[in-house]
């Protein structure tokens, strides 16, 4: 139990640093911080059941992790020599 | 009992590793003069005893000790403190899954001569060693220097580069081996020397022992340090002992390494035509074990050699080589290899 | 216990993160929280996914971020909150009401008939979960192969888009 209360904790600390920082790679670092806590869930379920299919869905989300780490890096660095800066408040338009 | 065995097995296995870091150096420096035809450390001595350089080193540690600390105004100061202690803890970290000789049976207890004998044995080792990037990294951005922080961003990039080809040289030792567990690795590669992975994996052998040099950021490897361009790269602001601890890491890292791959490729502890049951059956135990250690240290101080050997003999690559090197040849190497391993295996 | 350590390691730095000013610091706080969540997946009998994480997590993805926040070289920026106003506060008080609904679900399951029979042993080790991985998983996990590939292209793409337009 105490496992999903501290997976729910880590979950609202990423989503509040979502919403509330204005640095897109702190906000990319967030985004990180809410796949980590389903990873927790994850595998508490997997030892609450004692079947190992929570733990490939973690491996699965690791990947998931990386993809979305590079692809999202990728985009911060085009918008940094776009504009010189990561705050999002510059990213108003989508169209330039 | 156990926990006693245990921290017997961490302080004497700590102890030997650190004190092999004085003896590296002066194989380097003894080993750089003959190699380049110059003369070594020859003036250090204590009452007219030199020890063939060797007590170069003692001079060395008092001048270390007792050189003025600076910290940089601007540097992010915890940061700048903890970096050398990331990079050192990190590389004395990895011995921990190394076995030293073959288990030894004492009546109903089994005397593993390994620090932790873990059931995802090599994953610890790349895990572990991927974060030593971490201690350079920091170190370059938090001495608030240009050159330090090119130095960092260079490390980074070469060592996430040569991790991916590292570890797919180590996967077709895997499916090779068929275990990821070291001392199994160790012990399965039996006393022949033609059996062991050097001769049976030679492609993995070799993509492995480059990357090591990379990982170690040793010349050829050396460009985050590339003293002509960035002048010492990340650690240029470092004086006194914390410069120190840089430098130990370096040989730390040298040792582990070296460790690592006598234990992959060299048959670890296995003495030469004299497997460990035959050893056990006709020697003390004791000698037994003595023997196989010692085999050990030996094997590893000539890939320490060998180290030494290719940093005084080739030069520095370039940036666009070195990304060459890592991404198109050595990745479709690998990958080549596990193809070839996995269908010789399923045969 | 051990538990409660491991859960202080982990909560502490992750508020850590998103309250520093420089990135830099953030994400070593990141990197501290997610060794921690390796920490707490061994007590959890996961050993694959906890050196999996900090191959993965603290090894190259974070390493990554670093790179990039060392590249395009931000120092210090304005911890200036944004304020959560309008439509993001809709958006928000959304996520926090799914969350609600989601913890009451796990609740209710982990509170349920699965939760009070005795915790069966398990271990994940690489044989066990590999041969799950690839017998009962094996079309999500090739299916994630060609995401990768997506992600490397796509990476490959977004970068090399601008030095076109200046040459």
């Amino acid at each position: 139990m105490n496992y999903l209360i501290l997976a729910i904790v880590i979950f609202c600390i990423g989503v509040l640093g979502l919403l509330v920082r204005r640095n897109l790679i702190v906000m990319l670092m967030s985004v990180e911080l809410m796949l980590s806590a389903t990873n927790i869930t994850f595998v508490y379920f997997s030892k609450v059941w004692g079947v190992l299919d929570g733990q490939v869905a973690v491996l699965l989300n690791f990947v998931m992790a990386a993809c979305e780490a590079a692809v999202g890096l990728a985009i911060i660095v085009q918008l940094f020599k776009l504009k010189g800066t990561v705050d999002i408040g510059n990213w108003r338009e989508l169209k330039k | 009992m156990e926990l006693l065995i245990d921290i017997a097995k961490v302080i004497i296995i700590a102890v030997a590793v650190l004190n092999l870091i004085p003896v590296l150096i002066w194989m380097e420096r003894k080993g750089s003069a003959y190699i380049q035809d110059r003369r070594g450390p020859n003036r250090a001595s204590i009452l007219g005893i030199k020890l063939g350089g060797f007590i170069h080193n003692i001079a060395d540690v008092f001048k270390l000790l007792f050189k003025e600390d600076i910290i940089p105004n601007k540097a992010h100061k915890i940061i700048y403190i903890l970096a050398p202690m990331i990079v050192l803890g990190v590389a004395i970290s990895i011995i921990a899954v190394i076995p030293f000789a073959a288990p030894v049976k004492i009546g109903e207890y089994v005397l593993k001569f390994q620090i932790a004998d873990l059931n995802v044995g090599i994953l610890y080792i790349l895990a572990i060693s991927s974060l030593s990037v971490y201690g350079i990294l920091l170190a370059g951005w938090s001495s608030n220097n240009t050159y330090s922080l090119y130095g960092g961003v260079r490390a980074s990039a070469q060592m996430i580069s040569y991790e991916v080809a590292m570890g797919l040289a180590l996967i077709s030792v895997i499916i090779y081996m068929g275990s990821v567990r070291l001392d199994e690795m160790v012990t399965m590669q039996g006393a022949n020397f033609w059996d062991w992975n050097f001769f049976r994996q030679p492609l993995a052998c070799i993509i492995f022992l480059i990357c090591l040099f990379a990982e170690t950021n040793r010349n050829p490897f050396d460009i985050p340090e590339g003293e002509s361009e960035i002048v010492a790269g990340y650690h240029l602001e470092y004086s006194s002992m914390k410069f120190a601890m840089f430098f130990m890491a370096e040989y730390a890292h040298i040792v582990a390494g070296s460790m690592i791959f006598v234990s992959l490729f060299l048959g670890g502890w296995q003495v030469p035509f004299l497997p460990a049951s035959v050893l056990q059956g006709h020697l003390p135990l004791l000698l037994a074990v003595l023997m196989q250690a010692t085999i050990f240290l030996v094997k590893v101080i000539f890939c320490c050699w060998l180290f030494i050997w290719v940093r005084w003999t080739l030069p520095r690559f370039r940036y666009d080589q070195l990304m060459y090197l890592g991404w198109a040849v050595m990745v479709p190497l690998a990958l080549i290899n596990i193809v070839i391993t996995s269908i010789l295996v399923s045969r | 216990m051990a538990f409660y350590i491991i859960a202080f390691f982990i909560v502490v730095p992750a508020i850590l993160v998103i309250v520093s000013r420089n990135p830099v610091i953030s994400a070593i706080w990141l990197v501290v929280t997610l060794f921690a969540q390796a920490a707490l997946f061994v007590l959890l009998n996961a050993e694959l996914v906890a050196v999996l994480q900090v191959l993965l997590y603290a090894g190259a993805i974070m390493v990554l971020i670093l790179f990039v926040i060392m590249m395009l070289n931000l120092n210090k920026t304005s911890l200036k909150w944004r304020a959560v106003t309008g439509e993001r506060l809709i958006l928000g008080l959304g996520a926090f009401y799914l969350l609600a609904v989601l913890s009451f679900v796990l609740w209710m399951i982990s509170t349920g008939p699965a939760a009070n029979a005795p915790a069966k042993e398990i271990a994940g080790t690489i044989e066990a979960t590999g041969k799950l991985l690839l017998t009962k998983y094996v079309v999500p996990f090739e299916l994630l192969s060609v995401l990768l590939l997506a992600a490397i292209v796509g990476s490959v793409v977004l970068s090399k888009k601008q030095k076109v337009k200046e040459t």
